[in-house]
């Protein structure tokens, strides 16, 4: 894109600005546009689960249910709990918002369509995941009222224990890679099981790895079972009780950024990314890019699923999960992963 | 003129948040500018071609120090007259802290002017700019030559959490809450814990 508008007389680092802009932009739209979608499969998934309709009335088979919400949502009044710390009440949707987006600036859609191919791409993306914490924080603190502060409590604790287990998967995964870069670690899958199977996760070292990735990332999202942060019959709404309107529709709209993500990372660091499943020739016609949204999007419909098949954990097994099975189980397999790579000689 | 555009905003922010940092009344207040100043910071550290440590910046300091640092400052019950209370008291010694501080910067700012230290590989030649990517040539020293001090900080690092667990670990007492087994929690199915009544109109129970 940067010759394109060096193509229009700007120099190179201006062309350069200008073409990073446009990609922010059309990143963000189709993000959101994105967003809008799986929210409704979302409720259509629920829907179906237990034997509803789901949202059919706005549009065809109520497609345009996300937009309506949107449009409600915008002509909603904006109400500040007279107690609440303003600047940091209106900063912390934003926080989450802003963050959400962000980390979508490394993850890439096909070979080379990303908008920043940096060496330490999953590092950023950890980098930025733990800023995420600080929004629902924030939301908690300055709305002055007890339930969303107990909410932001369960959170930080919540994504600070399963950050940990998520970044010894990582070490598992980059290991294996020998890259930090998103797009090197897509390549090196390239026929990695049995020389034609294009994904890590068939290996038996990852493959318990992905298990515990995906439930972590359950709980990074604090999605169901793993919904503590909101859980209704508790907390009433969590850390957005107090918030209404477009300050509401920030944080849902981050929520699901967030969880897409989740599933985009799921797909690109064991199931192969924008490679098709099989290294055989006739799959490649098929772009890329539909490879990725398709493995995604059964990610984002297994969160789906879950949501509507599991009850919640309670507080004290959360934790349990996190700082007993998890963080050791992925410790040893650290540990088992470099002793395997070491003895086949991968390093040399 | 991009750099130069992007350097001034990054510092200009570091150094504005810094100062809102020490200046703001409430500490929380504070704890936010000082998650804005790291981040800044990292922005810094990526302009000078230290991803890596950018970073690191950003995951250890604003994910986890910074968390941390939140959590005792919101858990804290905040009195601000009794903070102002010894304020009186304090000042010579932060007016010591902060001669010592202005010392350090004219110090560092005259050597600097008497020509900085030139970083150079042992044998005295001047250090070739590696053509590797930050990670790897931070991985090559610290693995290779530093190996033993990178070990060395490791295993304090981990006795310094083992005390920290040592510290807070209580033996339960007889007669204290009982202690959850994980296992018979699991094991336990509907058919122990519940029964099915079907009760004459007007008769009780007897569980």
């Amino acid at each position: 894109m940067t010759a394109f508008f060096q193509s229009l007389g700007l120099s190179y680092e201006w062309a350069w600005t200008a073409a990073t802009f446009a990609g922010i932009i059309v990143i963000s739209l189709l993000v959101m546009f994105a967003v809008a979608m799986v929210i409704y499969v979302d409720r259509k998934v629920l829907g179906a689960i237990m034997m509803r309709r789901g949202p059919n009335v706005v549009g065809p088979f109520g497609l345009l249910q996300s937009f309506a919400d949107g449009l409600k949502v915008f002509l909603q009044e904006t109400i500040i709990p007279s107690a609440a710390n303003k600047g940091i009440f209106l900063l912390a949707p934003i926080i989450t918002f802003t963050v959400a987006l962000a980390a979508w600036a490394v993850i890439p859609f096909d070979a080379g369509v990303v908008l920043a191919d940096i060496n330490v791409g999953l590092l950023y993306i950890l980098a930025i995941s733990s800023m995420g914490v600080y929004g629902v924080v924030m939301a908690g603190w300055a709305s002055n009222s007890k339930y969303p502060f107990f909410s932001a409590m369960r959170a930080s604790a919540q994504m600070i224990s399963y950050e940990v287990s998520i970044g010894f998967v990582l070490v598992c995964v980059v290991l294996f890679a020998g890259t930090f870069n998103l797009s090197g670690i897509v390549n090196e899958q390239r026929g990695f099981g049995l020389g034609f199977i294009n994904a890590y996760v068939v290996h038996p070292l990852l493959f318990p790895m992905w298990v515990v990735f995906f439930i972590s990332s359950l709980a990074e999202t604090a999605r169901a079972p793993f919904d503590l942060t909101e859980a209704e019959s508790e907390l009433v709404a969590g850390y957005q009780t107090e918030y209404s309107s477009m300050s509401f529709a920030l944080f849902w709209l981050g929520e699901y950024a967030n969880i897409l993500l989740m599933c985009s990372l799921n797909t690109l660091l064991f199931w192969g990314g924008w490679l098709p499943p099989l290294d055989w020739a006739p799959l490649y016609y098929v772009p890329g890019i539909i490879w990725f949204l398709l493995k995604t999007f059964v990610f984002f419909f297994m969160f789906s699923w879950i949501w509507a098949t599991v009850p919640r954990y309670r507080y004290d097994q959360l934790m349990r999960l996190g700082w007993k099975v998890f963080l050791p189980m992925s410790l040893l397999f650290v540990a088992a992963t470099s002793g395997y790579l070491m003895a086949i000689g991968h390093f040399a | 003129m991009i750099q130069t555009i992007a350097f001034y905003f990054f510092a200009t922010i570091v150094v504005g948040a810094a100062v809102m940092t020490i200046m703001a009344k409430n500490p929380v207040h504070s704890v936010l500018w000082l998650i804005l100043t790291f981040f800044n910071a990292a922005g810094l550290m990526v302009m000078v071609g230290a991803e890596f440590i950018a970073m690191l910046l950003v995951i250890v300091y604003v994910g986890a120090v910074a968390v941390l640092f939140l959590f005792v400052v919101m858990m804290l019950d905040i009195d601000f007259a009794a903070m102002r209370a010894g304020f009186i008291r304090n000042v010579p010694l932060g007016l010591a802290i902060a001669a010592v501080l202005l010392a350090e910067l004219l110090l560092a700012v005259g050597a600097y002017n008497a020509g900085g230290i030139v970083l150079g590989a042992p044998d005295g030649s001047a250090m070739q700019a590696a053509d590797v990517s930050n990670i790897e040539a931070l991985g090559a020293l610290l693995y290779g030559r530093y190996i033993l001090l990178f070990e060395i900080a490791g295993i304090i690092l981990l006795v310094a959490m083992i005390g920290a667990i040592v510290l807070t670990l209580q033996p339960s007492k007889p007669g204290a809450r009982a202690r959850q087994d994980v296992g018979k929690q699991i094991r336990r199915r509907p058919e122990d814990a519940t029964v099915m009544k079907n009760p004459e109109i007007g008769q009780g129970v007897e569980l």
